[in-house]
């Protein structure tokens, strides 16, 4: 098998295939592939609210299909985000440490701006803003 | 010999870069217009992170209330406001169009440098035509 090619010394590392490669693969294909009629979608939204003012914005969020449609926008936009700026960061950073804390910053900045806005959002369509 | 001495390892060979000797020296490679949109993908990308970050910024001014989401429309209503928007529409549709395109790649067609020349080309015309045409629709709707 594979592992028969190994040297005693990679053996003994124990590094190489983690078998998540696949996996991790296509999950970013999928984003990208939900991203295209998201993010067109968005591009229709963002132009009607920038005509718009703050009671119409409400309005537009309190549309249920609105709302679902832009947490999922939101969700796997960051997520895509997070992904895309890990593959930069791995070819162009190459001090472990270093290369290890941009992508936890940029995890943590992914995770922190998509959870505020899907909140966000949740708050104005559940609530009707801050009336 | 033992391997717990610390020193340097011999230079291993590296892969040819688009600079021979850092920042400021020749191009090694002729600028080639798959290369340009190579590179402005991962710009683009970059871009759109902070767009994204914009994205959450508005939801979360909607739901501080008006005050909150007149600053948010103010500031991006503005000349430098518009810009930035302007930029991100650009990155927009150059980022989706040639996301498209590494979909399409990624099943194995339109790999050969003939097609990558000519989809590079359609990449950068559709570009161009979907950013002015929203803009367009942005005038006339009363969106600026």
């Amino acid at each position: 098998m594979t592992a028969g090619y190994r040297t005693p010394l990679s053996r003994a590392r124990g590094l190489g295939s983690a078998k998540h490669g696949v996996g991790h693969w296509i999950s970013e294909r999928v984003a990208a592939i939900a991203l295209v009629p998201l993010t067109l979608w968005a591009v229709f939204g963002v132009l009607r609210l920038a005509a718009g003012d703050y009671d119409f914005a409400v309005a537009w969020i309190h549309d249920p299909l609105n709302a679902v449609l832009i947490v999922l926008t939101i969700a796997i936009s960051f997520w895509h985000m997070h992904a895309g700026m890990r593959v930069v960061i791995e070819d162009y950073i190459h001090k472990p440490l270093s290369k290890s804390g941009l992508i936890l910053v940029s995890l943590f900045v992914c995770g922190l701006a998509g959870a505020l806005a899907i909140f966000s959002i949740l708050k104005v369509a559940l609530g009707g803003g801050a009336y | 010999m033992t391997e717990t001495t610390k020193a340097p390892l011999r230079e291993r060979p590296k892969s040819p870069h688009l600079m021979t000797g850092g920042f400021g020296s020749p191009l090694l490679w002729r600028w080639h217009i798959t290369m340009a949109t190579s590179i402005l993908h991962r710009v683009t990308g970059v871009g759109l992170y902070v767009g994204g970050l914009i994205a959450a910024w508005w939801a979360i001014s909607l739901a501080q209330g008006p005050e909150h989401y007149a600053l948010f429309k103010a500031l991006m209503g503005s000349l430098p406001g518009k810009v930035v928007m302007f930029g991100l529409t650009f990155a927009f549709f150059y980022h989706l169009a040639n996301g498209v395109r590494h979909l399409v790649w990624d099943t194995g067609h339109g790999l050969d440098v003939k097609t990558a020349n000519a989809s590079s080309v359609m990449i950068f015309a559709f570009t161009a035509a979907a950013t002015l045409a929203v803009w367009y629709i942005a005038a006339i709707t009363g969106a600026l």
